[in-house]
């Protein structure tokens, strides 16, 4: 064996068999968590390798079952797979201590490990995936373990979020099937370095240019994209948070990661027209995501309005399709994934703590959860961008790469969102921290034992000290966001691994 | 069921369709049949002794729970995956062993995917199936 096919492989080996193993062990309530465990720290061992690998050798291939490239499905990573790859083992560490406090018996019996296993796989699947129609089936995958995520326990309002998450969610899928078929049938292949070569020469026109809109519409809809984000405020706050907080952290990046790709690597002959679509959906994804989070009135909806914003800077700099803006887009996705999974994971503790997390019913909390309040405010202003927090840097390097090339419209939008979303996250601080709770009627602090306590402050904790590193140390992530632009403007590394020499 | 005609039929025709569902399984990498065709005739069979005899008595006649199927049969899968690795390939390349035989053309990996899926497709229709007939 050979260690690029083990590195590639691992990512999606390593989480499905312990799916297995947990699927196995689910009459054993300890082996269950002991395997579950094993599997996310595997995981973040397997990743860390990856990122060593690629920043070696720029990008790594491996031809599955041996079947070369174009014909056989190819894994790949270059450098922004690999990050990806990386933060999302973390996430799922992360998320996955978390969880093991406040889960009920009863969801981790029928197969909760086993389904947020499987997610982890269909995420990195999706992120080490060269095929397109190979990236469809992970994107199955995602689907069917977070819907069965999303509805296991059966609750009214759970089933409700689930229905409409399944239902727009295999729209997209159907809509991506269809444009991969129509794609297919204009090119002749699905392997995406070998679509970069042969749209290469043979250019665009004006079927190819359809087919790249109705796959924008695919992933907008996995990304949450305006108009297509009603799907996710209505179903992200049903779940338990360990499930919220996983989804939020991923599976919208997912989305944003696909988009990426295929406007870097398969639809780059009219980036006039398509990239110029792409900025005005990031700007109207802005500004609707945060005015829908003003009127909200639960810390997870007013954290789920503001994914959709969010989303909108990394297409803004995916749309910009200079080295700054794809740069300030990665390292905006990586800095949003560690920072918005920890918000949800505070919102399940204010949950833990009061018994809700609807403002009106909570308050006080930073006389009584003093390290709570302080906790939050580390994500929480990061995400509205103030330095020297990780937010700051992010949305510092994406308007910066607005203003070079003078589009100074989206800029405006993109501060002015900042300041609105600096504004709802004062409204979640005034209202559940710092207001005082005089008839000590709202908020009665639910006793947490010892390792609860560690479990559920533990993950809350490194995942703010990373926001804080980030922030003190933006050079190391923005070098490597730099390098993966360049490797994203200019895929010769990706081209080389998938192809060899001989086709291109 | 009580038809004394469906009962003695399905009495003579399960062990018949049970061997045809394996000899599809075992045929299935090199002409048509294969893992996925064979589970589903084996759970179809299955699921008409369920209709016919009742679940309990086809719990009873499994001997193993039909989550386990499902269990095992997925592990086989990502097993066949592995020897690849351990061959010096990559994952899910396919390695071949022995020489030629009747129905099963050759031994090696394929075959050992295709039983995986076999399991797993007979675990999941037989869990979802039983689970409804119980039920209803």
């Amino acid at each position: 064996m050979n260690s690029a096919s083990l590195v590639l492989t691992l990512p999606v080996v390593i989480p499905l068999a312990t799916a297995i193993l947990t699927l196995a062990l689910r009459e054993h309530r300890a082996a269950q968590r002991t395997a579950s465990v094993t599997g996310w720290t595997g995981l973040l061992g397997v990743a860390i390798w990856l990122l060593i690998e690629v920043q070696d050798a720029g990008a790594i291939a491996v031809q599955l079952g041996g079947w070369p490239a174009p014909y056989g499905i190819t894994f790949v990573a270059d450098r922004l797979s690999a990050l990806m790859v990386l933060v999302s083992a973390a996430m799922g560490l992360a998320v996955g201590l978390y969880s093991l406090a406040g889960l009920s018996p009863e969801r981790e019996h029928h197969g909760h490990h086993t389904l947020f296993h499987v997610l982890l796989m269909g995420v990195n699947g999706s992120f080490l995936t060269g095929d397109l129609f190979n990236l469809y089936v992970w994107f199955e995958v995602m689907l069917i373990a977070s819907f069965v995520l999303v509805t296991l326990g059966g609750r009214r309002g759970q089933l409700e979020g689930g229905l409409k998450y399944m239902t727009l969610n295999l729209l997209g899928s159907m809509i991506f099937l269809a444009s991969v078929g129509f794609l297919y049938s204009q090119t002749g292949t699905l392997n995406m370095a070998h679509l970069h070569v042969v749209l290469d020469e043979s250019g665009g026109g004006t079927l190819l240019l359809t087919i790249s809109v109705l796959l924008l519409i695919a992933f907008g809809i996995k990304a949450a994209v305006f108009p297509l984000f009603m799907w996710l405020p209505t179903s992200y706050h049903t779940p338990p948070t360990a499930v919220s907080a996983i989804f939020a952290g991923l599976l919208t990046k997912v989305g944003v990661y696909a988009l990426i790709r295929a406007f870097t690597l398969i639809f780059t002959f009219d980036v006039g027209w398509t990239h110029s679509l792409l900025l005005w959906l990031a700007g109207l994804t802005m500004a609707s995501g945060v005015l829908g989070a003003m009127v909200q009135g639960s810390v997870r909806r007013i954290l789920s309005f503001h994914i959709v914003s969010q989303i909108g800077y990394m297409v803004m700099g995916l749309a910009l399709y200079t080295l700054a803006g794809l740069a300030g887009a990665v390292f905006y996705i990586i800095h949003h994934i560690v920072v918005k999974t920890n918000l949800f994971l505070i919102g399940g503790l204010i949950a833990r703590v009061c018994g809700s997390a609807e403002l009106s019913r909570v308050g006080g909390l930073i006389r009584k959860r003093p390290l709570l309040a302080g906790l939050f405010l580390i994500p929480g202003l990061s995400l509205a961008g103030i330095p020297p927090l990780s937010g700051f840097w992010a949305k510092f390097a994406v308007i910066k790469a607005s203003l070079e090339v003078d589009a100074w419209v989206i800029a405006a939008v993109a501060l002015a969102v900042g300041l609105w979303t600096l504004f709802s996250m004062m409204k979640i601080w005034s209202e559940a921290f710092w207001k005082p709770d005089p008839e000590d009627e709202r908020c009665v602090p639910v006793p947490m034992d010892l390792a609860s306590r560690v479990l559920g402050y533990g993950p809350v904790i490194a995942l703010a000290l990373v926001t804080i590193a980030i922030g003190l140390y933006p050079a190391w992530l923005a070098d490597h966001a730099a390098a993966s632009a360049v490797q994203l403007l200019e895929p010769d590394d990706y081209l080389r691994a998938v192809l060899g020499e001989a086709l291109r | 069921m009580r038809s004394l005609i469906l009962q003695v039929m399905t009495r003579g025709l399960t062990p018949l369709l049970l061997l045809f569902s394996v000899y599809l399984l075992l045929r299935g990498h090199n002409s048509p049949g294969g893992g996925f065709a064979g589970g589903l005739i084996a759970s179809s069979v299955l699921v008409l002794f369920a209709l016919v005899f009742g679940v309990q008595e086809t719990r009873k006649a499994l001997r193993v729970s039909p989550l386990s199927l499902l269990v095992s049969g997925l592990a086989i899968a990502v097993l066949s995956g592995l020897v690849g690795w351990f061959e010096g390939g990559d994952f899910l390349q396919a390695w071949w062993y022995g020489r030629e035989v009747e129905i099963i053309h050759h031994f090696g990996t394929p075959l050992l995917f295709d039983l995986g899926v076999y399991l797993t497709v007979l675990g999941a229709m037989l869990t979802m199936v039983l689970t409804l007939i119980e039920e209803a």
